[in-house]
């Protein structure tokens, strides 16, 4: 070799670059990622298209099994327009449908006010009401009224709120969660990990001692303690959450650590003087995401089924938020009189935690091909 | 001696299906086995002998595929299903792995794991069973059978286990024993003993051996026909006198000249003491703590006294265990020891961490595994300008590559591939990209830890002809430490054999070689550089 000149390096394919195709050619794990990017984006993006405020109440829709057609259905209008009108305290004559609008001709006792149209503008069937005619003697009139469309294609609930867009604000605050309370759970738990495996000897063992001794409170105990002290708020969830999930975290990354420590490579680096600043940095925390990211992908959905679990039991946020949770413990009250209140959030939850499995699963074949 | 052929196999070929495509490991190779005779498959790694045999087996691993026949007494067992193969396979042709200490299953006692098969196969009660088993272990000489039989393999040595393995092997009475680096994982007496044991069995049941192996002089000592792959093809086969008397092939030429050779000279007497260790001792505790009482102390090291001279190449000779590494640790000081290290007149044994930090550069330790000893995420240029960012922290990063550039060319790599991820070298390569992070610091001492072992014996003799050369450009001294004798012979001047953290003689490469005096030394050499066949000396 004579050239003086620097020849251009060739670009090298690092292990990541090889999990990353290894987790290309895992279909089942493809397939979770895009559905759960997707799930993530409907549930983020959703809430704005979908017509209904999660908060609104339908008086006249309370419980309205899932339909892809609009309603009111046929047979809702006469309801509708009964109630409407009984209000107005006044009788209904004879009424008329005419394509999208509704002719009603009421009669009373006593002369009528035009303004108890508004009765009809109030319900949530009907729209752009109008008193067509009145009779001379002002007894009786023509009003009519157009009827709204509205889909509902999730049903509603018992309060008569829409649950697709329940069932997406739930989905917000249930992957926030697991995000964050599943962030926070790392974070600690790769701190406080790789500092005992790294430092190992009596500072290890005080911290791991620590570690047993928070594994051994009673975990519902621990977040009833802090709803009673502290009160019912979102926060409040994922601290608890992530406080107890960290545990887990801190062992398997001080495991971790212990047997990075006595590979050749930190020997050696130990042997060129770097410090132990230097060490882990460059040496332990690189080896040790592997394991993390994969934990963390399993570590999410556990946060999910903890928060669920807590809203089932009532410790968990508060209405109107709702959580998936929140929404499946309503459902399991009403399986036998409105089902759909169940399925849907328990598919969405469900079908979630399946993808962050296969996600898991996929990342740990792709990440550590020796065990297979 | 060589009877009716019983396992002929025709035109294997083994693919493995892997992201990067199709592998092909053994293309297309035919070869056969007479009743009572000893082949030996002999290459390097990824030479794909040991997937002949595996696919011969019908062991491949779930990507693989392999074509072809193989014939054992008229059935191909490719084709054979479960239930047939398996009255062929484990029975009348049975295999022994590298690994004693993983093939066996540490729940179980010894005489659990031999009696089991033999019920199974054989149908025999509980009590011949174990009859059965204690004959087997007085067969493969194990002392004391009656007491092993109760033993957990961890409660036994290396050797002891494999014995247990052959035990365990022969145990069907079988047509052909295939013995995959039985002996690899051994030191150099026990694979003596090793060997010498299987061919005295042979003699005595008659069964065929195949030896898969890379080491050419257990072949040259144990084999009555040899087969020699490499790229998953034959290039030569032949009887193994004639093969080793005269080579046709020039891969088999190559190998048999890959026996690293020539002499190094010792340094002038007048030249300075650079690292000098006085009554160097190293303890371990092993157990105890609060509950458990005083721990157990293991000493490792028992004062020690080594002189290294600039130029010098120091060869610690020792068995597994002898504490030869320990004590190449303690005089880096990486290891907390006791007695007296002076490095250049400077005196080493009160130093603590950030004293020794910049003497790091001077004292350089080069590991045996070139596959642990790299950090799997960094690249090749991150790794070996590590050093760099301790010792001249001023340089530039451009100052930096510019140095990895020339390290790279100084151990033959190509600099191209500095930013390439240490999984995709070789052994050897590895091994360079060691030696180049140990050399970018200009060190004054370097400590071989094993620094050939891993490797095959071609890339071995080109690792100690590299050393060499580093040597006399950079007047270098070297501490070489390793249990393979051919290798210390050619690399030092001067020999120290250890055993059990003891000095038991040190002196001059030739005499040591040319008349050892400790019994000790005299095992150690007779195991490794005899060339008596086995089958005679048996």
């Amino acid at each position: 070799m004579t050239d003086t000149a620097i020849t251009a390096p060739v670009v090298g394919r690092s292990l990541w670059g090889d999990a990353w195709a290894r987790l290309k050619a895992n279909k089942a794990a493809m397939f979770s990622l895009f559905y759960l990017i997707a799930m993530a984006t409907v549930c983020i993006v959703g809430p704005f298209f979908v017509p209904h405020q999660y908060t609104t109440i339908y008086p006249d829709y309370v419980r309205t099994p899932p339909s892809i057609s609009a309603y009111p259905k046929p047979e809702m209008i006469e309801t509708a327009m009964n109630d409407a009108v009984r209000r107005m305290r006044v009788d209904v004559k004879e009424w008329r449908q005419e394509g999208e609008r509704v002719f009603i001709t009421v009669t009373s006792a006593k002369p009528l006010d035009e303004r108890n149209i508004r009765y009809l503008d109030r319900s949530d069937t009907f729209d752009d009401a109008k008193l067509e005619s009145t009779a001379a003697d002002g007894l009786s009139a023509v009003m009519s009224a157009s009827i709204k469309q509205q889909y509902f294609l999730f049903g509603t609930d018992n309060t008569g709120r829409d649950l697709l867009s329940r069932t997406l604000m739930a989905g917000r605050i249930s992957l926030a969660i697991g995000l964050l309370a599943g962030i926070v759970a790392v974070v600690i738990g790769v701190v406080y990990g790789a500092t005992a495996g790294f430092m190992g000897g009596k500072t290890d063992e005080v911290m791991m001692r620590i570690v047993d001794v928070l594994y051994s409170l009673p975990f519902i105990f621990f977040v009833i303690m802090l709803v009673v002290f502290f009160g019912r708020n979102f926060v409040l969830m994922f601290l608890a959450v992530g406080a107890v999930l960290w545990l887990d975290m801190a062992r398997i990354v001080r495991g971790q650590a212990l047997s990075i420590r006595r590979q050749e490579y930190v020997q050696a680096a130990e042997a060129l003087g770097v410090r132990s600043r230097g060490i882990v940095q460059r040496h332990v925390i690189p080896n040790l995401l592997g394991p993390v990211v994969i934990y963390m992908t399993l570590l999410v959905p556990q946060v999910i089924i903890l928060e669920s679990f807590l809203s089932f039991l009532g410790l968990g946020v508060q209405e109107p938020m709702t959580s998936w949770g929140v929404l499946i413990s309503v459902g399991a009250k009403n399986i036998g009189t409105a089902n759909w209140l169940l399925l849907f959030p328990a598919f969405f939850l469900v079908s979630t935690l399946f993808a962050l499995n296969f996600i898991g699963d996929g990342l740990r074949d792709a990440l550590d091909p020796k065990d297979r | 001696m060589a009877g009716e052929t019983i396992l002929s196999v025709k035109d294997l070929r083994v693919r493995f299906r892997t992201l990067d495509g199709v592998v092909n490991a053994v293309k297309g190779i035919n070869l056969h086995v007479d009743a009572g005779e000893t082949v030996a498959v002999v290459g390097e790694s990824g030479s794909g002998k040991s997937q002949t045999m595996m696919a011969a087996m019908s062991l491949l691993a779930s990507n693989g595929e392999a074509t072809g026949v193989v014939d054992y007494r008229g059935k191909n067992l490719l084709t054979l299903g479960k239930s047939e193969l398996n009255k062929v396979r484990g029975r009348k042709i049975s295999m022994i792995f590298q690994e004693p200490m993983t093939s066996l299953d540490p729940l179980y006692t010894i005489g659990n794991q031999l009696m089991e098969p033999i019920r199974r196969h054989r149908g025999l009660s509980g009590a011949e069973a174990r009859a059965e088993a204690l004959r087997l272990l007085e067969l493969v000489k194990i002392p004391d059978p009656e007491r092993r039989l109760k033993s957990y393999p961890h409660e036994m040595s290396g050797g002891q286990r494999q014995r247990v393995m052959i035990a365990m092997a022969l145990a069907n009475d079988p047509d052909i024993l295939i013995a995959d680096e039985p002996t690899t994982a051994l030191d150099v007496t026990i694979q003596a003993q090793i060997l010498m044991l299987l061919a005295e069995l042979q003699r005595k049941l008659g069964m065929a051996i195949v030896f898969i192996t890379h080491d050419l002089g257990i072949v040259r000592r144990f084999a009555d026909r040899v087969y020699v792959m490499r790229y998953g093809e034959v290039v030569e086969e032949g009887k193994a006198d004639e093969l080793f008397a005269n080579p046709h092939h020039d891969y088999t030429k190559m190998l048999l000249a890959a026996e690293p050779t020539g002499r190094k000279a010792a340094p002038p007497d007048n030249a300075p003491i650079l690292l000098e260790g006085r009554n160097v001792e190293v303890e371990f505790k092993i157990g105890g703590g609060f509950l458990a009482g005083p721990p157990m102390l293991l000493k490792a090291v028992d004062r020690i006294s080594v002189t290294l001279k600039r130029g010098q190449t120091i060869g610690i000779v020792g068995e597994s265990g002898s504490g030869k590494s320990t004590l190449g640790r303690a005089l880096l000081r990486l290891l907390p020891s006791e007695g007296v290290i002076r490095f250049a007149n400077q005196d080493l044994s009160k130093a603590d961490k950030s004293e020794m930090r910049p003497l790091r550069k001077e004292l350089q330790l080069v590991f045996q595994d070139p596959f642990g000893s790299l950090s799997p995420r960094m690249t090749v240029g991150q790794i070996i300008t590590e050093g760099l960012l301790v010792h001249e922290p001023s340089l530039s990063s451009k100052e930096r590559d510019k140095r990895a550039v020339e390290a790279l060319r100084e151990v033959g790599l190509s600099p191209e591939t500095r930013n390439r991820y240490p999984h995709e070298f070789s052994g050897g390569q590895r091994q360079r990209i060691a030696i180049a992070r140990a050399m970018i610091l200009k060190p004054k001492v370097v400590v071989l830890d094993e620094p050939t072992s891993a490797l095959d014996r071609s890339v071995q003799k080109q690792i100690v002809e590299l050393l060499r050369t580093l040597q006399a450009d950079h007047d270098l001294s070297y501490l070489f430490i390793s249990h393979d004798l051919a290798v210390v012979r050619a690399m030092s001047d001067y020999i120290i054999v250890m055993k059990q953290g003891k000095i038991v003689e040190e002196g001059p490469t030739e005499e040591i070689f040319g008349h050892p005096r400790e019994a000790y030394t005299k095992t150690l050499m007779a195991a490794a550089i005899d060339e008596t066949k086995f089958r005679q000396s048996a």
